[in-house]
Parts: C-alpha cells; sequence; structure tokens
C-alpha cells in the first residue's frame, strides 16, 4: 500500500491509462455489437455465422493476440491502438451474443403489438426492441467491462497496460508493493466500473424491477 | 334476401338475430371491410386461409370463430397488413388494404392482442398514448387523450403512473383495449383478447366490451376459439372451419338453430337447443310467491320464499311444521335470479331453483315473483308456433 501514497502521482497516470484502454475498447464493442446482435437475432444464416466465429475469436489467448495485432494492423508497436484493438474484438465476441439473446427474450406478443400499432422498424428498434433488451444486454456489458479491466494488463507486454505495466516493472525490480498495487487498482476500477453500470442500469430500466 | 333487424318486437316476443322476414328500411350499408376471395397460402404449402369471401359490416361486432389453425387470425391479420395474402383483395371501406403504406394503415385501425402485449418499460399512460404519439399528436395533448380512455375503460386514472407489470391480467387487458381506442379508428380489431383471463375477470371484460360497443359504435372484429364468447359478442358470428374454410357466416341465433353443416353443429355444442334461449327475450307469466322477513314468526305450508328489508331473496323455506321463527340456519339457498331478459334465463332460474319456482327480480335485485319451467317451454313453443325461432 505505502507504494501508492509514496508514488501517487505514477499510479494516478497508469490508472488513467488503464482506463482508457479498458472503457474506449468497451464502448465501440458495444456500439459494433448492437448492429451485429440484431441481425443475429432476426437471422438464422447470420446466427450461424457469427456464434461460431465468436466463439473461436474468444479462445485465441490474449497474450497471442495482443503480441500479433501491431504485426496484422502494422501500427507502431507503442501505439494504444495495439491493445484497443484486441480488446474490441473479445469485447465484440462477448457482446454479439449478449444482444442477440436481450433481443430474442424480447416477448413476442410486445413486438406484435408495436407492429400492429404502426411503429416503423427503426423506431420499434430504438424505442421497444432495444429497452426491452437493456437488462440482459447491461449484464452482458458488466461482464465484458469487467474482463477488460483484467485484460488490459497483458498490454505490459507490447509496452502498454496501465496497472500492468506496475506488474512487469514489479516483477524484474523485485518491488512485491509495487506488484500488489497494481492489483489492487485493477480490483477498485473493475468493482467501481461494475458497480457503475449496475446503477446506470437500475436507473435506466426501473420498470424491471416493479412487482405486483 | 329480407332485411335484418337488431331487435324487433313482435307479440311481446324480442328476437335477436336471425333474419326474421321483417323488411326493415336501412339506406345503403356501407360495407366497412370486404374479403375478397382472398387465398393465404404459407410458404411451407400450408394453405391457412382459403378463397374467403366475406363482408364486416359497419358498426357490428364481428366474431371469428373456429379451432386453432383454421385461419381466423391470419384472416384478422390481413386487415391491417400484418400478413398480406397470397392473392384476393381486402378493402376497409372501400380501399384496397395493399395499396396503403403499412405502418400507416395500421395506425388507422385499433389491434387488441393476446395477453395485451403492453410495453412494460412505458408506464399505462404512455402505453395509451402510443399511436396518437407515433401519429404526431403533442405529448400533453396525447396523455390528456390517454387518461380519458382509462375512464373510458373502467380503469381508475392514477393507474396511468403504474408499469404493467403493477396490473392484473384484467386490468391489463383493459389498458389494452384504451391502448387500441385512442387515436379514435373507425375499425377494431381484436386477436383472442380475453383468452388469457380467468372466466370470472372475462365475464367483466365481455361486458364491458359490449357496453363500450353500445357507445362508440366501431366496426369490430373479434377473434376467439370460444364458441361462447362468439355468441356473447357477436352480432353476426363466422365460422372458420379447418383449412381456412368459411363454414358459416351468420347471426348467432341463426347459428344455434340452423346450423349449415355438421362441423357447425359439433362446433357450437351440445346444448345449442338450451343455448337458443339466450336469443329470445319472451313475456314468461310471473306468478306470485308467499315471502316472508327473517325474523317473523309465520306457519309454513308450503315453500316460502325468504327475503330481507329490501324484498331481496335470501333463500327458500320449506318442510317445516305449524308456525316457525324464520332463521337463517333453516334457509335453503337458492338457484339463479331471473331478471326478466332471456327465456334462458327464466328456465334456468326455475331448473335450478329448489322448489322449482325462479325467482324473478327487478333492477334493484327486489323480487317480484316466480316462474316455472312450463311456462317458459309454452312461451317457447308459442313463439315457435308464430315462426320467431329462426330455423
Amino acid at each position: 500500500m505505502t507504494w501508492i501514497f509514496e508514488n501517487w502521482e505514477r499510479f494516478w497516470e497508469v490508472t488513467e491509462v488503464h482506463l482508457r484502454l479498458s472503457v474506449v475498447p468497451v464502448v465501440i464493442g458495444f456500439v459494433l455489437s448492437i448492429p451485429l446482435g440484431w441481425w443475429a437475432s432476426r437471422s438464422q444464416t447470420a446466427r450461424a455465422i457469427l456464434f461460431p466465429f465468436a466463439n473461436i475469436l474468444f479462445t485465441i489467448p490474449s497474450i497471442a493476440l495482443i503480441v500479433i495485432t501491431p504485426v496484422l494492423i502494422g501500427v507502431k508497436i507503442l501505439d494504444e491502438i495495439n491493445v484497443i484493438v484486441p480488446l474490441v474484438v473479445y469485447t465484440v465476441a462477448l457482446m454479439v451474443r449478449a444482444v442477440a439473446d436481450a433481443l430474442a427474450a424480447v416477448p413476442g406478443n410486445v413486438v406484435a403489438a408495436a407492429n400492429a400499432m404502426g411503429f416503423r422498424p427503426l423506431r420499434r428498434f430504438l424505442t421497444v426492441d432495444f429497452p426491452l433488451a437493456l437488462p440482459v444486454t447491461i449484464a452482458g456489458l458488466r461482464v465484458a467491462t469487467v474482463s477488460n479491466i483484467s485484460m488490459v494488463s497483458v498490454g505490459a507486454l507490447v509496452g502498454l497496460g496501465g496497472y500492468g505495466q506496475l506488474f512487469t516493472e514489479g516483477y524484474q525490480t523485485d518491488n512485491t508493493d509495487k506488484v500488489l498495487a497494481g492489483l489492487i487498482g485493477t480490483v477498485v476500477l473493475a468493482v467501481l466500473a461494475d458497480g457503475l453500470l449496475l446503477l446506470i442500469g437500475r436507473l435506466l430500466t426501473p420498470w424491471a424491477r416493479v412487482g405486483r | 334476401m329480407p332485411g335484418y333487424a337488431e331487435r324487433v318486437k313482435v307479440f311481446g316476443i324480442y328476437i335477436q338475430g336471425g333474419p326474421i322476414g321483417v323488411v326493415v328500411a336501412t339506406g345503403g350499408i356501407r360495407r366497412v371491410i370486404e374479403f375478397r376471395a382472398v387465398t393465404k397460402r404459407f410458404e411451407d404449402g400450408t394453405i391457412a386461409v382459403d378463397e374467403l369471401d366475406l363482408t364486416v359490416e359497419a358498426g357490428t361486432i364481428t366474431v371469428f370463430v373456429g379451432p386453432s389453425g383454421c385461419g381466423k387470425t391470419t384472416s384478422l391479420r390481413m386487415v391491417n397488413r400484418m400478413i398480406d395474402p397470397t392473392s384476393g383483395t381486402i378493402l376497409v371501406d372501400g380501399k384496397d388494404v395493399l395499396t396503403v403504406d403499412p405502418p400507416t394503415l395500421r395506425r388507422g385501425i385499433g389491434y387488441v392482442i393476446q395477453q395485451a402485449g403492453l410495453f412494460p418499460h412505458r408506464t399505462v399512460l404512455d402505453n395509451v398514448a402510443t399511436v396518437p404519439l407515433l401519429s404526431g399528436w403533442d405529448k400533453r395533448k396525447a396523455r390528456t387523450r390517454a387518461a380519458e380512455l382509462l375512464e373510458i375503460v373502467g380503469l381508475d386514472p392514477a393507474f396511468g403512473k403504474r408499469y404493467p407489470a403493477q396490473l392484473s391480467g384484467g386490468q391489463q387487458q383493459r389498458v389494452g383495449v384504451a391502448r387500441a381506442l385512442a387515436a379514435d379508428p373507425p375499425v377494431l380489431l381484436m386477436d383472442e383478447p380475453f383468452s388469457a383471463v380467468d372466466p370470472v375477470v372475462r365475464e367483466d371484460l365481455q361486458n364491458e366490451l359490449l357496453r363500450l360497443q353500445a357507445e362508440l359504435d366501431k366496426t369490430i372484429v373479434f377473434v376467439t376459439h370460444d364458441i361462447d364468447e362468439a355468441l356473447k359478442l357477436g352480432e353476426r358470428v363466422a365460422v372458420f372451419q379447418t383449412g381456412g374454410h368459411l363454414a358459416q357466416y351468420a347471426k348467432p341465433a341463426e347459428l344455434l338453430s340452423a346450423p349449415a353443416n355438421d362441423f357447425v353443429a359439433s362446433f357450437v355444442g351440445r346444448d345449442r337447443g338450451y343455448r337458443t334461449l339466450t336469443f329470445l327475450h319472451a313475456d314468461v307469466p310471473v306468478h306470485p310467491v308467499t315471502t316472508a322477513r327473517l325474523g317473523e314468526r309465520v306457519t309454513i305450508t308450503d315453500w316460502t320464499l325468504v327475503v330481507d328489508e329490501q324484498n331481496r331473496p335470501k333463500g327458500w323455506l320449506s318442510g317445516v311444521d305449524g308456525e316457525v321463527e324464520v332463521a337463517e340456519k333453516d334457509l335453503i339457498s337458492g338457484g339463479s335470479l331471473y331478471d326478466g331478459t332471456t327465456l334462458r334465463g327464466a328456465l334456468d332460474a326455475a331448473l335450478s331453483s329448489p322448489s322449482a319456482l325462479g325467482v324473478v327480480v327487478d333492477d334493484a335485485g327486489a323480487v317480484t315473483g316466480v316462474v316455472q319451467a312450463a311456462d317458459v317451454i309454452q312461451a317457447l313453443a308459442k313463439a315457435r308456433a308464430a315462426g320467431e325461432v329462426p330455423k
């Protein structure tokens, strides 16, 4: 713990990097997974393509993906893109199924009623299907966020990685306190992010908790 | 074809439905929904609706009834283009529905779906305001209209702030009806709306619908698999047969008395002779009855009807010797009460009464006399002789 207080500025700096490297991919991945999930929820073919593909992506070890990304997309080794891209891939792989399942779980008679009332497709999606899919979607988003926060550290292998750098540096200099600081930072960040999403979910879906 | 009279009083007998040979002068009837040679074949080759020709007249409740897979719901859904026909034409007010863009068409046609299908994430008020908002009303006006509608369908406007999950099934279905009526569409499609609620609530909702229709005068197409519901609500009933054939399209009394084929006869059910009585409104002689009040000392000689202070029936007393004090514990509970409306009610009151005397009550529930089964049968025989029972 003492390391954190003695090196507050440095700790805050890696926290910022860690936060950025985990949140940016979640946001991008989430946005990408909405149309993909919608497609998968409507088409058997889309599901047959997207789901196995997502599973394969998810089984690629994060170390491998992070190390190989600079080679594949040809950017400088220290660019943050090298961490963001793999994490976007993981987020999409996780969220496409969550969004598809959430949309598929919207009750059929509610959708039929919306059509019968005269909703056009886009408006129906934005004001009926998607809001009703939010509870399940947000549950998926919490998993994706926490898993991203933990995975960012692997980026230390390519010189980026927020708290991950505290791990490598601490290991190299035999500084347990520094490793512990990175660990504490990761856990606190994960818990806070998870709690925040939970809160946002509750605020957005007051209807989901009303009982008779 | 002779004209149709909704309820024509002939020799003191009201007959609802059925061509009765009395020509009632009416202007040209506006035919609001017409199916012309409509066929729907699904991709897998099954024929859901086969060459349907049918006209739903303006301002009536028309019921499509039949077993599952008979094409009744498909037919309904072709009216607002939730399903498009394979061939044939559907006209709403003379206009081919296929020429209208579906969302625009649907906003002009109310729709009530099974189990209400309310939007769980919107308050009751916003659910009701859905179509006005889609049609571009401003929010305040749409909500004011929605609150009015809650009252029209018999719900406390305080329910407006709740979410659908906080309402009972019956209340949800009332909201479903309010939502369908919000933009005041001339046509209302109801797809098995009351099938998921318990029988008592269902009866309430049915009565409410009849009350609403008396005020609103919409053209309503109502789909159900329940023949009793069809006969109760429908001014005209279309019986569909498996394979998408229209087996018979007639007034309820005619379905009961003159089913077009064996399918209709068996679908209408075993008690149809008895149920025909529902559509006969006759003057049955009302006989006086001996009554006594609770706590009174009386000499019981025959069946005596015990009543309360407001003259409302409490039960029967019989088989006690000499003078007794009328006590609640000695009462034999009575049968159904006859409110002077249909022959079915009269006969049931007589048959279900322990004394074989059917208790007749007025609007306030006070006893006015008793009817006997034999008199009901006689009234029926008279009606039949006079040709007032549809053949």
